[in-house]
């Protein structure tokens, strides 16, 4: 027999050789995550909770039908009488971060997929590895190479969830009709212009399919968040699973419900407005 | 100078295309490449020049290579031998740059699943080539509606194309093309997607507007009737190599192999076939001359009527034998016996617009060309010989004199 590979000891050292080489690297990203999440986070606190509220049903009737609407003024205030408000928009600051990041680093990345069929093989296996290990398993590197609190939080999260978007970007991409590609190509489009005025417009229901599959996997990564440090809704739940406090747990969890069913709403939403809006 | 030259062009896909050439200069076939090695010979060994102005119809049924080769003319798809001359400059040699400025200068396109951008009103679908080279939106939009008045839908253009019927789309694919003003035009398959009505007011509309513009268009289409339509000039495909090349009526009557044959069998030659093609040399004599000279020509060459001409060849009548001799007994001159009444047509008449004119004249029919001057005569009989696959020989419809 084989003696056991040691893979233990060389992701431990390939883990500490990032750490004390990029360290640099791991403060700037730190320092400009944290500033996103609190710059998102104070701003939502400065606004009181009833006019956050009217606000958020507001958008909802405009992206939405009054029904929706009257469901987020009627679900936000429930969190603000069960006294999850504070927690719940440390959450919301949390998820929106993640999901920029993803946005930000999965859409570029989903359209490079999409034009070069090298990046998509290399991509797709490291992507389903991305999605398929324990969420958990990237609290520990995540730890390590940020600390505790909310960053390596958001780090987590990211990885988690950004996964659906750059697939759908690709795909979106990629499912634009091969004749509307060409009759771009047929008039001189450069690269850029061919990416800006045919294929991302096209592929945009796609994309926003993908930005609310992020969004919700990034806020299903709250609660295991929290067991680092993260501060927010997640926090509350996992303290009443510690602490064997059902009710506790049923509110703060419910609180999650309805930001997922909010952001979800709203987020595809978007995306049917952006189909109605194409259609004339 | 042809303002497009094609020399040697080969396309091959697969994995491996230039070994390919290799065999395919051995004598390979298509299938055997395709069988053992696994590539698809889609363009092999294609020449051709297109002259300016001209109606150039590549034809051929699916798989002949024939819009791989249309996309060759503006590497949309990339020769993987030979070269293609635009205006002279070999394109497959050109960089990014200067291939971006003949597709945008020089080549418009059009598709046949008209290949509208579905997010963009029809007007910022005209405009869009226009918008790529940077132009300024208000003249851009300017020479938008100017295509779209050609094509006479300027009041749709605020309308998205999906509200469009499939002939207004393509009517809009044509503005786009037309837009930025491009010398040549690629069209391929334009109005295979159109139902056969459609199909053939497009092709009206698309003379008539060749008329005006005087493009250089090159058009794709599987169906014959369409190529023999409007085309000036049309190259046959098969198997990726071009069969035959040559006018509507050469295709038709002299087909190169059997394929040809076997497509243009079932064509309706009376909507093909020209007057020049069933005519005969005419036997002329001018006005001064006596009838004892008109009546010796036509004994010469056994026929019972002289066509009359000035000295510019311009027909002035007919005199028949008959007359001549009287003349001849009487003293009477030419100008006294000659018929100036003769079924006239121009030579590029089609034969099924002769039908009448010839069964009820009493004597053959005069051909003239574009100024009038008399190139040939139709005899009774040539037309129906002609349909019936018969090339007209001067022999066979001469008359005895008695």
């Amino acid at each position: 027999m084989f003696p056991k590979l040691p893979l233990d000891r060389w992701v431990e050292a390939f883990v500490d050789a990032l750490e004390s080489g990029l360290a640099p690297l791991f403060n700037f990203i730190s320092f400009c995550v944290e500033g996103v999440v609190n710059g998102i986070a104070d701003l939502f606190h400065w606004i009181p909770a009833l006019v956050f509220i009217v606000l958020a049903a507001a958008l909802a009737y405009f992206l939405g039908k009054w029904k929706f609407a009257l469901f987020t003024a009627v679900g936000l205030l429930l969190i603000d009488n069960l006294g999850y408000w504070d927690h719940t928009v440390d959450t919301l600051a949390l998820v929106l971060t993640a999901a920029l990041i993803s946005v930000v680093v999965g859409v570029p990345l989903g359209v490079w997929c999409a034009q070069s069929d090298k990046v998509r093989g290399a991509l797709t296996p490291l992507l389903d590895f991305m999605q398929t290990m324990p969420a958990f398993v990237y609290l520990i590197p995540a730890v390590t190479f940020f600390g505790l609190g909310v960053v390596p939080g958001v780090i987590a999260s990211v990885i988690f969830a950004v996964p659906p978007t750059i697939r759908l970007t690709n795909l979106g991409i990629r499912q634009v009709p091969g004749d509307l590609v060409e009759a771009a190509d047929a008039f001189g489009s450069t690269r850029n212009q061919k990416l800006f005025k045919l294929q991302i417009p096209l592929a945009m229901p796609s994309i926003m399919a993908g930005i609310n599959q992020t969004i919700m996997l990034s806020l299903s990564m709250v609660v295991i968040a929290s067991m680092i440090g993260a501060q927010g809704i997640g926090a509350d739940v996992y303290g009443a699973v510690t602490q064997i406090k059902t009710g506790q747990g049923f509110e703060a969890g419910l609180a999650i419900v309805v930001l997922a069913i909010v952001l979800d709403r709203m987020t595809q939403n978007m995306v049917k407005r952006k189909r109605r809006g194409s259609n004339g | 100078m042809a303002i497009i030259e094609v020399r040697q062009a080969t396309k091959v896909f697969g994995p491996d295309p230039d070994s390919i050439l290799r065999l395919l200069d051995e004598g390979w076939s298509k299938e055997r490449i395709y069988r053992e090695k696994h590539h698809t010979v889609g363009v092999n060994n294609v020449s051709f020049a297109v002259e300016p102005g001209e109606i150039f119809v590549i034809m051929g049924l699916s798989g002949s290579g024939k819009s791989t080769l249309v996309r060759m003319l503006n590497r949309l798809i990339e020769p993987t031998r030979g070269s293609i001359y635009v205006h002279g400059e070999d394109i497959v040699k050109m960089n990014k740059e200067s291939l971006l400025r003949v597709r945008r200068k020089q080549i418009g396109m059009v598709f046949q699943k008209f290949a509208l951008f579905p997010h963009r009103t029809v007007a910022e679908n005209v405009e869009y080539g226009l918008e790529v080279q940077g132009v300024a939106k208000a003249e851009r939009r300017a020479k938008a509606l100017d295509a779209l008045r050609l094509v006479g839908l300027a009041d749709w253009a605020n309308s998205m194309p999906s509200q469009l019927s499939g002939g207004m789309q393509q009517r809009v694919g044509l503005a786009r093309a037309l837009a930025n003003d491009p010398d040549i035009l690629l069209m391929d398959e334009a109005f295979s997607a159109l139902d056969p009505l459609i199909r053939k007011e497009m092709q009206d509309e698309l003379l008539e507007l060749q008329e005006k513009m005087k493009k250089t268009i090159i058009f794709i289409t599987h169906d014959l009737d369409e190529a023999l339509r409007i085309g000036d000039r049309i190259a046959l495909m098969k198997d990726g190599s071009v069969v035959q090349i040559g006018t509507p009526e050469e295709v038709m009557m002299n087909p190169a192999n059997e394929y040809v044959e076997r497509f243009v069998e079932d064509v309706d030659l009376s909507k093909v076939l020209t007057a020049s093609s069933v005519m005969r040399r005419p036997e002329t004599i001018g006005l001064d001359r006596g009838p004892r000279v008109a009546l010796q020509l036509m004994r010469e060459s056994g026929i019972s009527n002289l066509f009359v001409v000035d000295r510019g060849r311009k027909l002035v009548g007919v005199i028949t034998a008959e007359d001549a001799s009287a003349a001849v007994r009487e003293g009477r001159s030419l100008e006294d016996i000659v018929i100036r009444d003769v079924p006239v047509v121009t030579h590029d008449r089609l034969l099924y617009q002769l039908f009448d004119i010839c069964s009820s004249a009493r004597h053959p029919v005069a051909v003239v060309d574009d100024n009038e001057r008399l190139i040939g005569v139709i005899v009774r009989g040539a037309v129906l010989g002609a349909l019936a696959g018969h090339p007209v020989q001067a022999e066979e419809v001469r008359v005895d004199v008695s």
